[in-house]
């Protein structure tokens, strides 16, 4: 028997506040377990609390979908997909334990299977989502192939709340793997990048590579027979869990580090040694953590140069968190918020000042 | 409610003379091949759609980037809508041209401009063929997995606009999960890149807004896609069943036990005598549904899922189970499936694809209905499936030439999707709405969420120029279609039974 969750529909206590606000012309800050509140600019305005609209709204294994209101915490609705030998497949990050459903697609932070499985954003199916004119909407929903109108659902992943409050998401989920094994091996970074490509052409079960301290941790995942077969070909030595749960958690001896941390998200072979500071390269490269002293500029101009884009994760190192967009792009945000959200309500400048 | 373009409905287009808008056209960009002639004109008044035709006012076939701003530029400054089209497979007349608009035809953007085999990415322009993309990465055991049944000849710019899928959506995903970076271009000419080369970017996520948007926010000029290494071995299984409601809980079974097929399909009965009629790949004709269950993967996996997957079904109670023997078998398999649509035409003079998408569990619910609607209307339905993600593309077979049958299939097509969003499901999974379901996107989303569209679309295109009269009904056209759904307080059809 699957485990019941606590639930309870507080939406129209919801649409109450958001109507509120509208009347009053005040803006919302909308938050969830605020594990991840210090992410982006700060939002001076009033807090607009998720976690009384809890709870699975649907969820059936072989349909391969979950849906759940916003306020649900991430790891109950994790610990229900477990038992049914499913998962989330995106691995969402954790900053502590307060992380709600909502919180987790808003930011639409991935974890460590991310360049394998997809994103956050893929596996999002549909939302509810209160808008700026406080109408309750439904987009997408809880099939897995919807090309009917825009694909909202995808575009409020991610979008820290600037759109509008989502009220209830709905996700694809995946089956376990069967077999998983870990390996750690002892490469330089631009040596551990190669072995990488060399390996997805040969199509190898990764689902995990991740290079710190001089050692490339690498998670394999699928069937018993593949992940054996990728265990004799790589070599190295037996590894376990430990790492990539401490990854998750950022609490790896790496982010204790006194220094202001970033996020660098750049093509795979952008060598490591162009990068300011130590450097963490996850995402088998796709995705590098920092800790660098250097100037917030200069860190976005390389990021720029080597075709990526880098994200503070330390409050007060810049006033703009998120790389800034260039002009026609910037301008079609602009636009999107002023439709979407004409009066400026949902946590405004918590993405870029104007926005 | 015809599906021509209906200024009263859809929005006034200005008159403007042919020859002066192709004059300024000429004036701002030399080079560009323009079509006035009706004779020209003629073979781009339809898409995949073939029953839904409008000669276009003229056709631009830009080859340069500059031309393309130059066309929309025009277009802008005189308020003339544009369509941009590419191969013109789409099946929902999204690419239909207007009689007051230019035809916007991206074929001749056809390069595969780079190839990285060791990111796994290519770089093509818009009018690249699908599966040419597939044939040059395939000496680096790399291929691009969406594969819409038309992928020998629809264009990479039209996947895009339609987030088109294919038969391994289940396991590989739509296109929006298989691209990097679109360049476009906006209405105003202004050059905008949606993603990047690493995985995610800053901002809002408009290149996931911008798929599947139908050409309605901007015109493609550049797509970034993904790569997979091509799986080491793929094998089919043909499991036949004696009803089609066992057959989809062996679908459900299968999945609920962890196996995630590469592609999974259905047929029913009609359009398994069809199929083998057609192509003699060996199926059972008297069986009421097959399953074709393919898995790829590592050689290990793939026989390891193989074994589990045949004992999978015989338990659901497949009255026989086969397993391609060689690749000619299974190639053999699939070109059943793979036909079925022109199977069908053999046995009907005409057919009407439907696209709708249920929850799984609904289907022996939908197909209950559907047999009653089809008996209802006095028009055949042949059932195709992906069965894995839940698509349904009933096919209703009909004869133009006999006097109100096209208007009955239509019905029945709009009834069956009215019976798909009931479920909780979609009235389009890959096909896309374009002009074919305009109205029905009246019954699947409700008066504020299609407002909630017109200003997703006002921030891109605030004068509507792009694709007008597609994907997203006006306001007016709902409040019309409601009228007539319900008339003087009841529904119409009021003696059918509301599933």
């Amino acid at each position: 028997m699957r485990r019941e969750l606590d639930s309870m529909d507080d939406s129209a206590a919801l649409i109450a506040q958001v109507e509120a606000a509208r009347a009053a012309r005040t803006p919302l800050r909308i938050r969830g377990g605020d594990s991840k509140a210090f992410l982006g600019r700060k939002v001076d305005a009033t807090g607009i609390d998720t976690r009384g609209h809890r709870g699975i709204v649907q969820y059936d294994p072989t349909e391969l979908v979950v849906t759940a209101r916003a306020g649900t915490p991430l790891a109950d609705v994790e610990a229900v997909l477990d038992e049914a030998g499913q998962m989330l497949a995106f691995e969402a990050s954790a900053f502590g334990g307060g992380a709600t459903m909502g919180g987790m697609f808003a930011t639409g932070m991935s974890g460590a299977r991310r360049p394998w499985v997809g994103a956050v954003r893929d596996f999002a199916l549909g939302c509810r989502v209160i808008t700026g004119e406080a109408k309750h909407l439904r987009f997408g929903g809880e099939v897995m192939k919807n090309v009917a109108g825009y694909d909202v659902s995808r575009l409020m992943v991610g979008s820290f709340g600037c759109l509008g409050l989502v009220t209830e998401v709905s996700f694809k989920v995946l089956p376990k793997p069967r077999s998983t094994r870990h390996i750690a091996l002892e490469v330089t970074p631009d040596e551990a990048r190669k072995r990488l490509a060399q390996w997805r052409r040969a199509a190898l079960p990764i689902a995990g590579a991740c290079h710190a301290d001089g050692v490339l941790q690498l998670r394999l995942e699928g069937g018993v027979g593949s992940v054996r077969g990728a265990r004799e070909t790589i070599g190295g030595a037996d590894a376990n869990e430990a790492f990539w749960t401490q990854l998750r958690g950022f609490s790896l001896p790496f982010f204790t580090d006194a220094r202001p941390l970033w996020r660098l998200s750049l093509p795979v072979d952008a060598p490591n040694a162009a990068l300011p500071g130590d450097a963490l390269l996850d995402w088998g490269g796709a995705q590098r953590w920092l800790k660098t002293d250097a100037d917030a500029n200069e860190v976005r101009r390389i990021a720029r140069e080597l075709g990526g884009h880098a994200s503070a994760f330390t409050p007060g190192v810049t006033d703009s968190p998120f790389q800034p967009l260039p002009d026609p792009l910037m301008q079609l945000h602009r636009r999107l918020k002023a439709q979407l959200d004409p009066l400026g309500i949902f946590n405004p400048g918590r993405l870029y000042a104007d926005l | 409610m015809s599906f021509k373009y209906d200024e009263a409905i859809d929005g006034v287009l200005p008159d403007v003379d042919r020859g002066e808008l192709a004059a300024a056209l000429r004036a701002q960009a030399p080079g560009l091949e323009i079509l006035t002639e009706r004779e020209d004109l003629r073979p781009f008044e339809c898409d995949g759609l073939a029953a839904y035709r409008a000669v276009p006012l003229l056709v631009a076939l830009p080859s340069t980037v500059d031309e393309v701003r130059a066309v929309l530029r025009i277009a802008a400054a005189r308020g003339v809508p544009v369509v941009a089209r590419g191969a013109g497979t789409g099946l929902s007349g999204g690419a239909m041209p207007l009689e007051k608009g230019i035809l916007l035809v991206m074929t001749k953007f056809n390069r595969i401009l780079e190839v990285d085999p060791d990111a796994g990415i290519a770089r093509v322009q818009p009018g690249v063929r699908n599966l040419a993309i597939s044939q040059e990465v395939a000496q680096h055991g790399l291929y691009y997995a969406p594969d819409p049944s038309s992928q020998i000849a629809c264009s990479i710019g039209g996947n895009v606009a339609e987030n088109a899928g294919g038969v391994h959506c289940l396991k590989y995903g739509l296109t929006v999960h298989n691209i990097l970076k679109v360049v476009m271009l906006t209405i105003d000419g202004e050059l905008v890149t949606l993603g990047g080369d690493s995985l995610d970017s800053p901002g809002f996520d408009l290149l996931a807004l911008f798929t599947g948007s139908e050409g309605m926010l901007g015109v493609v000029i550049e797509v970034t896609v993904k790569l997979l290494p091509k799986p080491q071995s793929v094998k089919v299984l043909m499991a036949s069943f004696a009803d089609v409601v066992s057959a989809g809980a062996a679908v459900a079974k299968i999945i609920g036990e962890g196996v995630i097929p590469g592609g999974f399909e259905m047929m029913d009965n009609l359009s398994i005598r069809a199929a083998e009629d057609f192509i003699h790949a060996g199926y059972p004709v008297e069986a009421e549904a097959i399953l074709l269950c393919e898995l790829d993967g590592s050689q290990d996996d793939v026989d390891e899922d193989v074994e589990r997957v045949g004992g999978l079904l015989k338990e659901a109670g497949a009255s026989e189970v086969r397993v391609a023997r060689d690749e000619a078998e299974r190639q053999r398999f699939w070109a059943g499936r793979k036909n079925a649509f022109p199977a069908v035409g053999r046995i009907s003079p005409d057919y009407y694809c439907m696209d709708g998408t249920i929850p799984r569990r609904e289907l022996p619910r939908v197909l209950k209905g559907i047999e009653a609607l089809s008996e209802y209307y006095g028009l055949k339905v042949a059932n195709v499936f992906h069965a894995g993600d839940g698509n349904l593309h009933p096919l209703i077979l009909f004869d133009a030439n006999k006097p109100g049958e096209m208007d009955r299939a239509e019905a029945l097509g709009g009834r069956i999707l009215e019976l798909c969003v009931e479920v909780g499901g979609s009235i389009t999974g890959e096909h896309g709405v374009g002009r074919e379901k305009i109205n029905q996107m009246c019954v699947q989303f409700n008066y504020d969420e299609i407002a909630y569209f017109h200003a997703v679309k006002a921030a891109f295109d605030p004068s509507q120029l792009l694709n007008p009269g597609k994907n997203i009904p006006t306001l007016h056209r709902c409040a019309e279609y409601g009228r007539m759904h319900v008339h003087k307080g009841k529904l119409s059809f009021p003696e059918l039974e509301r599933f």
